[in-house]
């Protein structure tokens, strides 16, 4: 158990009457790159906003690194974690948003170095450095002095991915990051993961409808319906060679659009 | 054209008293709106509903009955004395348009997308931090213009303390016409030229504040 970097066990998520999520086990090891797929509604996002500390799971535990996220002790009793104790263990992950969510008030070398530089009190001519060698990277190196409002959707999401790996974290969510962007601007931000996946030592956990990028990327794919982990296995099991019948038809109706 | 000059003349002594009326209400308020706006937006139950019961009432009646208030009821009533006059004007000023404005900031902040405090959680920063650099910053964006505004209606509710005897721009115009009566129509064109001439700057700074608050907001 102590090797996965993140642990969900029985987790359940409810939204007023609705049961989103019905019982997840899912375990992430360091450096594994796993991709969630499945129809929209089927809570693949609420598994990863609950580890990005956005939602809290009606009931279930997640471990992060063997540490109880949602949970702590206080005299001897387990009690709801406390801001503190969520900011303690939230540091080793990192989460790209559909929307991208960049500050608008802020260069894009700003909304890189805020982050260290308040959070982590770095150094801030290291962080400056830091951030413009991560800004050319994700091939934005001529851009750092402009506004978010003055970039192209795919390049916004490829300063998301700077700003959070700037964070240095273990774990990085990627949600649906590229379902907002115009088709040709996909491409360009996909690269930038695929790069980082190969680099290695970060796990992933990708929310996406790209099917080929999943099988390029992913050690393993998970596929949720209704609320709960209907088939899981190697890229290729899953989309070659689907089971369930569910699978079946969601690939099916995937393939044809 | 003596008597205009002269009229001029008079009413350039009321614009000192103005003017400091102004400036005080402009600072003291401005604070008011921001600790009470915050407060609207805060989880603490009791701080928000003291602060919603204090905009409620001085939203709620006229400025020029609370001006009253604190200038002759309070010092009658429980023998409370907010200082000078001009002291008394400005709190009550500052105190009513401070409840107005507070409404624009909690607005303003109620209105910076979701999506920017989930960015700033992904980041860890603290709940202050949070505010203080992402969430405060792009409310004074988008409330400045309304609060430009504000400024001006400011600017002309200070006319109102020539009523507790604060000697004003108007006061002076008042004084003046009682013993021109004949000169009423110069006198009271000269006042709404010298307000005017007072609220140009506040004007030019609401115009710019609009061309600068679109942009750098997040918008979704």
């Amino acid at each position: 158990m102590g090797e996965s970097i993140v642990h969900y066990s029985n987790i359940f998520k409810t939204f007023g009457e609705v049961d989103v999520l019905k019982g997840i086990d899912l375990e992430v090891k360091p450096a594994e790159k796993v991709a969630l797929i499945g129809p929209s509604g089927s809570g693949k996002t609420t598994i990863i906003r609950m580890l990005m500390t956005l939602e809290q799971p009606t009931s279930g535990t997640i471990l992060v690194n063997g540490e109880n996220l949602w949970q702590m002790e206080k005299k001897g009793q387990l009690v709801m974690a406390d801001e503190h104790h969520l900011r303690s263990i939230r540091g080793d992950i990192g989460m790209v948003f559909q929307h991208f969510n960049l500050f608008p008030h802020m260069t894009i070398l700003e909304n890189c170095m805020l982050a260290p530089t308040i959070v982590k009190k770095e150094d801030k001519t290291e962080v400056e450095q830091q951030a413009v060698e991560m800004l050319e990277k994700v091939g934005l190196g001529d851009k750092i002095d402009l506004y978010p409002s003055q970039l192209s959707g795919g390049q916004k999401q490829r300063v998301a991915m700077a700003r959070a790996l700037m964070m240095k974290p273990k774990v990085m969510l990627f949600d649906e990051v590229t379902s907002a962007l115009d088709p040709e601007l996909v491409g360009e931000v996909l690269e930038v993961i695929r790069d980082l996946a190969k680099e290695g030592e970060m796990a992933m956990i990708l929310v996406t409808h790209e099917m080929d990028f999943a099988l390029d990327i992913a050690d393993r794919i998970l596929f949720l319906n209704d609320g709960v982990i209907e088939e899981e296995g190697s890229p290729e099991e899953i989309l070659m060679n689907p089971k369930s019948e569910r699978l079946q038809d969601f690939l099916a109706r995937f393939n044809n659009r | 054209m003596s008597s205009i000059m002269e009229i001029s003349l008079v009413l350039l002594e009321g614009i000192k008293i103005t003017l400091i009326v102004l400036a005080l209400s402009i600072t003291i308020s401005t604070l008011i709106a921001f600790v009470a706006g915050l407060s609207r937006v805060s989880s603490n139950v009791l701080l928000n509903k003291f602060t919603g019961f204090y905009v409620e009432i001085f939203r709620g009646t006229s400025l020029i009955i609370q001006l009253f208030w604190f200038s002759y009821a309070l010092p009658g009533l429980f023998n409370i004395h907010l200082g000078s006059d001009i002291w008394t004007a400005v709190i009550a000023i500052s105190l009513n348009y401070g409840a107005y404005m507070s409404e624009i900031v909690r607005g303003a902040i109620l209105s910076v997308s979701g999506g920017q405090t989930e960015a700033s959680i992904a980041l860890n920063l603290t709940k202050f931090q949070r505010l203080r650099y992402i969430i405060i910053p792009q409310a004074i964006r988008m409330m400045l213009p309304e609060y430009g505004n504000y400024l001006i209606q400011i600017l002309k509710a200070t006319s109102l303390v020539s009523l507790i005897g604060l000697t004003d721009l108007l006061y002076y115009g008042n004084i003046y016409r009682s013993t021109h009566l004949a000169e009423a129509p110069t006198v009271y064109l000269l006042i709404l030229v010298f307000y005017f001439i007072l609220a140009l700057p506040l004007i030019a700074f609401t115009r710019k504040m609009e061309v600068f608050s679109k942009k750098g907001v997040a918008q979704q």
